[in-house]
């Protein structure tokens, strides 16, 4: 049971005491619409660039990468070195000067200036509904995730409040917070709170991971204490059955380098509004840059405390005699619940809830509950102090993550929906309080996703599973529309559509190997096994992406082009070389990039 | 932006330091409360980390908001940064 004291309390409510005063403190400077939704374009480049890994730094990541590590070991940490790093030196490299030169507002407001209206609106609409349920899946996750820690169950006792409320006291303050901070500061508060955020994960995470370390025996202690190939990130990928995950080096490298990892930080305007809010061009390119420096790091941070929670050793239930001064025995029993026990290292076992007995796998192995991974490693190395901050950097993480989504629903919502469809020409102070109350009304459905949530529970599964078919195909479209001035807008709306089409049918006829037909694929009929549900997720990546730039591509010549004075600063190639020479070279976006390449195949030897 | 985030950023971590290391300099020598952390006092090290940061982060703040004022007082004369081409 979890033991919380008042410093705990202290430093949580300290940080929320900080939280909404940034949102108050910048509340005068919202003049414009251009303040609230683009931080007035004003930030230096290394606050944006920390805000552009914490908004995807949201309790998906780091209690996900964390249950990644728990599961797969350190091949988890492709997700960085093939996932994100290069596609976040290509971004800021080759796609940020059109999205930020473009004067875009916004990411489906490139793809109107670039493609057509339609392209627009269907990027728009998506691109809201998946914010809003992002974050309900965000607040439902974290309120989940207090009452399997129990934080506030000492303050509901205390206060003499029914513990059922927990879930709705958790969901309810988390979402008057996020709230008010941005209708106060608008994405300044958001962007200002996600490096707040990015400090505090590693203020709570290293010290875990340099107490982990040091009680398995450090790096060789926890080589010893896990299977040899959850220590190597690239050893046995060349064939599927020789690593953890099931997949070989070209779904691997295709799926997750290009499609997947691309197609997120390339695309999603979560993390590209962070960039455009910088204060020119030259230092919107940096952005993402910046952003990756540390995000190399953070294999150690977020993947390490899940391998460290399997690799300790699972706690018994042990008696201690011990004889006291007058010659009494002593038994000191400690017991250690049937989930602890059954379950692997600090990764309980999944019980059967009507049973009582630990749910078993096809071969007889009990279900691990890899999500409890880090919280447990947090609950069983840290001291009351510490354990206040290192819940508060959780709670944190939780908040951030929908604050990104909710600030990038609200300006997708006023000027890509409201502004251009449903009241045009309106005030500038009139788009401002549209934006304000955007913010509610996406937090109120936010809400009402995570309890939906509660009810239909394969909502979160579906939800994701329909976003996966969406986001697939994107980066095919935006890659066309860079680099390739003959794309059309009509190609690149039926490409969209293909791709996603082509997404489903995919899942549809394919199953990972565990799984029933569902909403885990095969629901037309099963023609293919993958060996896991990763290796079928990224060659459904693969399939989409492929078939929107077939289609787009046949489309463009089909149709006529756009005149090419249109497409200056859109296009690469009718883009004119901007003019650097004030600029000292290893002050150049391209010096940074090439540094931070080193040290991304650095850290894959080093992992390898 | 009116506010240097590393005022409020530093500000946050010294308060945090500042907890963190009191509690753990009172509540040393309380084997049995250190004992999840092999018998470290987590709270006194880790606060006097967040200590130092906090307060160069509030240093620097400082600096940068300095700068923030003079730059309102004059607006720079040739506009701004110079932009791509």
């Amino acid at each position: 049971m979890l033991n919380l004291t008042s410093v705990d309390w202290l430093i949580m409510l300290l940080y929320f005491v900080f939280v909404l005063g940034i949102g108050f403190a910048l509340k005068r400077s919202m003049k414009t619409s251009k303040d609230f939704f683009q931080a007035g374009r004003a930030l230096p480049a290394w606050i944006c660039g920390l805000a552009f890994i914490s908004a995807n730094l949201g309790a998906q990541e780091v209690i996900g990468m964390g249950a990644s590590g728990a599961k797969y070991g350190l091949e988890t940490a492709q997700f960085y070195g093939i996932g994100a790093i290069p596609a976040m030196i290509f971004v800021g490299i080759f796609m940020m000067p059109f999205y930020y030169g473009s004067k875009a507002r916004s990411v489906p407001e490139f793809l109107r200036m670039r493609f057509d209206e339609k392209t627009r609106a269907l990027n728009a609409c998506s691109f809201a509904v998946m914010t809003v349920f992002s974050s309900g899946i965000s607040m439902y996750a974290m309120a989940r995730l207090i009452q399997a820690l129990h934080v506030f169950d000492g303050l509901f006792y205390a206060l003499g409040w029914r513990t059922e409320g927990i879930f709705t006291f958790s969901i309810v303050l988390s979402a008057v917070i996020v709230l008010a901070y941005i209708f106060l500061g608008g994405l300044t508060s958001a962007i200002y709170n996600e490096v707040l955020q990015f400090f505090l994960i590693i203020a709570g995470f290293l010290p875990l991971v340099l107490i982990g370390l040091r009680s398995i025996g450090g790096w060789n202690g926890l080589k010893a204490s896990v299977p040899l190939q959850y220590m190597h990130e690239w050893k046995g990928v060349s064939h599927a059955a020789t690593n953890p995950m099931g997949i070989e080096i070209i779904g691997l490298g295709m799926g997750l380098g290009f499609v997947l990892g691309s197609g997120y930080w390339c695309t999603d305007f979560l993390v590209i509004q962070t960039a455009m809010a910088s204060r020119n061009v030259e230092s919107a390119r940096r952005v993402p840059l910046i952003a990756a420096v540390p995000k190399m790091l953070f294999p150690f941070l977020v993947i390490l405390p899940g391998l460290l929670a399997i690799g300790m050793a699972t706690p018994k239930t042990t008696t201690v005699e011990s004889r006291g001064a007058n010659g009494s025995i002593f038994h000191e029993t400690t017991v250690v619940s049937p989930e602890v026990a059954e379950g692997r290292g600090l990764v309980p076992a999944k019980m059967n809830p009507v049973t009582g007995k630990a749910m078993l796998d096809a071969s007889g192995q009990p279900l691990l509950d890899y999500d409890m991974a880090t919280p447990n490693m947090l609950l069983h190395f840290f001291p009351t102090g510490i354990l206040g901050l290192g819940l508060t950097a959780l709670l944190a993480s939780f908040m951030s993550g929908m604050a990104g989504n909710v600030t990038a629903f609200n300006t997708v919502f006023t000027y890509d929906l409201y502004q251009s469809y449903i009241h045009k020409g309106g005030s500038d102070q009139h788009y401002l309080a549209v934006g304000r109350w955007a913010t509610v009304g996406g937090i109120l459905l936010s809400i009402g996703t995570a309890y939906a949530a509660i009810n239909f529970n394969n909502i979160m599964d579906t939800l994701q599973l329909v976003f996966s078919f969406v986001n697939a195909p994107l980066f095919a479209t935006f890659l066309l529309g860079m680099f390739w001035k003959r794309a059309t807008g009509h190609a690149a709306f039926s490409g969209l559509i293909a791709g996603t089409a082509t997404a489903m049918l995919h899942h549809g006829l394919t199953l990972p190997i565990e799984a029933r037909p569902g909403i885990h694929g095969g629901w037309i009929a099963v023609l293919h096994h993958y060996p896991s549900d990763m290796a079928q997720n990224f060659w459904t990546a693969i399939f989409a992406f492929s078939a929107n730039f077939i289609v787009t591509v046949v489309v463009s010549y089909c149709t006529k082009a756009k005149p090419e004075a249109e497409l200056v600063g859109l296009v690469h190639s009718l883009t004119p070389k901007p003019e650097r020479s004030h600029i000292v070279w290893w002050k150049r976006p391209e010096a940074l990039a090439v540094a931070i390449l080193l040290g991304a195949i650095g850290l894959n030897i080093f992992f390898y | 932006m009116s506010l240097d985030l590393r005022i409020p950023m530093g500000l946050m971590f010294t308060l945090v330091g500042v907890i963190l290391s009191a509690f753990g300099l009172a509540t040393r020598g309380n084997a049995k409360r250190y004992a999840p952390s092999l018998g470290i006092n987590a709270n006194l090290w880790w606060g006097l980390v967040l200590l130092v940061f906090g307060l160069t982060m509030l240093l620097l703040g400082r600096r940068g908001q300095t700068r923030i004022e003079k730059e309102r007082q004059l607006p720079p004369a040739d506009g701004e940064e110079r932009r791509g081409h």
